[in-house]
């Protein structure tokens, strides 16, 4: 196990240096950074100066390594546009996305799995049949799109929900959160539906194919054959089977859920990193946009990392083996 | 060895399995009629596709649809069981009927450990605390030969080799001391070696405990090492039952002879193996008369329009025309 982990956590470190040195080419490859920083009527000799103090006559292993050490400290330099350090930018804004993507993932567990379940055992029920179809429509649609439907529905037709921003926060030490208030709650509720619909689709459609796959096993048939309810064998026996692979695809989707907020956030006007990162790309902010890139490469690694351990939890044969095969 | 003159455990009758197609309903277990008396092996033995595995899972109530049982009745202790609602049924199984499928290695839940699936089974039967159930699967462990129970319970499935695993599949087929247990080639997947055990176990438990036992195999040395009675199926029917001695040493039907005589053996002379030519018709091109009359060596010309049905004979009962009075009429 802790040999599994180290294995993993070199991994990790492996994946985020090449999503940082992708991060540090934004730098030197997306424009000039002096002509970034420095007005037009600026001298040669004073660029060139400028250049040597930033340290950018450095070689690019020296630079490199100085990107990541700073990094690594919290440091991701000064944005162009708004002159102030962009860890503070990123943790003004990383409440908003993240309390809207954990509620989204939350409700595409709370509702796709039940119905997926539901599904997978009445498969030629009509009302399977119906989700199945409504749920094509679900992966179908684009994500904006819904969001401007559901907008068009709630907030301009019927008036019952705010259409943009997060209404009203509480701040708790650094973080700032929506949930707390009624307005909060009121205005999360259309965006996160809009992340949570393609994810809920996809949960939905990969149970109900896991359950179908598993009840067909032997020891599903061994275990009806050995008189235990319906309850024991559907819940206790075949939903645990198909937990593996609903972690996996539900662990990689949360990454996509905080990387893919952009969309969402910028239809809601969501005041998160999403949006942050949409406004940064117009204005070539490139330290925003380059440590919105190593942040969102984090969220993904810490994702995957909590997913193989995971495993371990759920599957023993994953246990046992790595057990043995440490002890020779 | 018979047991004689008692009330059978088991009775079938008449058990008809069809699965509909596009062209009529096809049958695969086509009028089956056969006791298991208590504390009685019967051997059910044939090619593949016989009817064997789907009559013992029409006896469970476990067809897979769209098979279905389109006749007959299943009486257990003189109960019938064919007609019971799937939750009374739910009942039957493990508790008065037990189980056993050919393949351990796919029988157990490879994510729940041996003693959490014997604790469930246990439990889901017989009225036990968890302790108290813990002690019994422990026993049962002890029971099936499985050594070191204490340590052994907390394993996963996969820990265990596939003869052990065999033992836990029979453990959990006991667990509820059933009195029938419907054994569906046990030994197929297993190792010759460990195939010997584990019929050992099977015998030893049914004497024990005077456990009946239907034992599906296509292996008639497993049978006559095993079995009181034997029934011969063929394309969805029994073509001759009667005692292991006189269907091993004197088969009537020229199925069943043929099938003996396509046994090594390792005493007396030894020839060539005999074959028997053919093979076993599909479920939609099963011939009119008698199923095997195109395979049969000692064919009538009655055979090819005339079906025989399972008639005694001396001491056995055999569907075949060759062991009929030739006067006899039949609806022509």
């Amino acid at each position: 196990m802790v040999a599994f982990t180290i294995q993993r956590l070199l991994q990790s470190v492996l994946v985020m240096l090449t999503v940082a040195l992708i991060a540090f080419a934004l730098f030197n490859y997306v424009g000039d950074p002096i002509s970034n920083i420095v007005g037009q009527d600026t001298t040669l000799a004073d660029r060139d100066h400028l250049r040597a103090e930033l340290g950018l006559n450095d070689s690019f292993i020296a630079q490199f390594a100085r990107f990541v050490s700073h990094a690594a400290q919290g440091n991701f330099g000064l944005s162009y546009q708004q002159a102030r350090p962009v860890s503070q930018i990123i943790l003004e804004k990383m409440p908003a996305t993240l309390e809207l993507s954990f509620t989204a993932a939350l409700l595409a567990l709370i509702v796709g799995v039940p119905m997926g379940i539901y599904a997978g055992l009445h498969r030629h029920s009509w009302v399977s049949q119906t989700m199945l179809t409504v749920s094509l429509i679900g992966v179908s649609l684009p994500t904006f799109l819904i969001g401007i439907l559901l907008i068009l529905i709630f907030a301009v037709v019927l008036g019952w929900l705010p259409s943009f921003g997060r209404g009203a926060v509480v701040h708790i030490g650094w973080w700032t959160t929506g949930l707390l208030t009624a307005e909060g709650l009121r205005a999360i509720i259309l965006p996160a539906i809009t992340l949570a619909l393609f994810q809920m689709t996809l949960i939905m459609r990969l149970v109900r194919a896991e359950m179908i796959e598993v009840l067909r096993t032997d020891y599903i048939k061994f275990a009806r054959a050995r008189g235990l309810t319906s309850r024991a064998i559907n819940f206790g026996h075949a939903l645990k089977n198909t937990l593996v692979p609903v972690i996996t695809i539900t662990g990689l989707q949360l990454g996509s859920i905080i990387a893919f907020a952009v969309i969402t956030e910028t239809v809601f006007q969501w005041p998160g990193m999403g949006l942050m990162f949409i406004q940064a790309v117009s204005f070539a902010d490139i330290p925003v946009m380059a440590t919105y890139l190593v942040l969102v490469g984090f969220f993904f690694v810490v994702i995957n990392l909590v997913v193989d351990l995971l495993y371990y939890v759920v599957d023993p044969r994953l246990r046992i083996e790595r057990e043995a095969s440490a002890n020779v | 060895m018979t047991p004689k003159n008692t009330e059978p455990l088991l009775r079938v009758e008449n058990l008809r399995v069809e699965v509909p197609s596009r062209r009529g309903a096809l049958t695969a277990v086509d009028d089956v009629s056969f006791d298991i008396a208590p504390g009685e092996v019967l051997g059910v033995v044939g090619e593949s596709g016989a009817g064997k595995s789907l009559t013992g899972a029409a006896i469970i109530g476990l067809l897979e649809p769209p098979l279905r049982i389109a006749g007959g009745s299943i009486t257990l202790s003189g109960r019938r069981i064919d007609t019971l609602p799937y939750e009374a049924m739910r009942r039957v199984r493990g508790k008065e009927i037990g189980v056993i499928f050919q393949d351990p290695l796919t029988s157990l839940n490879p994510l729940h450990t041996v003693g959490h699936q014997l604790v469930e089974t246990v439990r889901t039967h017989l009225d036990m605390g968890s302790v108290e159930a813990r002690g019994r699967a422990l026993s049962l462990l002890g029971e099936v030969g499985i050594a070191a129970a204490e340590e052994r319970i907390d394993h996963y499935p996969h820990q265990f080799s596939g003869g052990m695993r065999q033992r836990v599949v029979i453990a959990l087929a006991i667990a509820a001391s059933p009195r029938l247990i419907i054994a569906d080639e046990p030994t197929t997947a297993l190792d010759v070696s460990v195939q010997a055990q584990i019929i050992a176990l099977l015998k030893r438990l049914g004497r024990d405990h005077g456990t009946a036992i239907m034992l599906v195999t296509h292996d008639m040395g497993v049978i006559a090492e095993t079995a009181h009675r034997v029934a011969v199926m063929y394309a969805g029917r029994i073509v001759e039952i009667g005692s292991v001695r006189k269907i091993i040493d004197r088969p009537s039907h020229p199925y069943t002879a043929g099938l003996m005589a396509s046994i090594p053996r390792t005493s007396g002379p030894r020839g060539r193996l005999q074959q028997i030519d053919g093979t076993m018709p599909r479920l939609n091109a099963i011939p009119e008369g008698c199923p095997f009359n195109p395979r049969c060596p000692k064919r009538l010309s009655r055979c090819r329009h005339d079906r025989p049905d399972l008639i005694p004979s001396g001491d056995a009962d055999v569907a075949c025309w060759l062991y009929l009075p030739v006067s006899e009429p039949t609806h022509a």
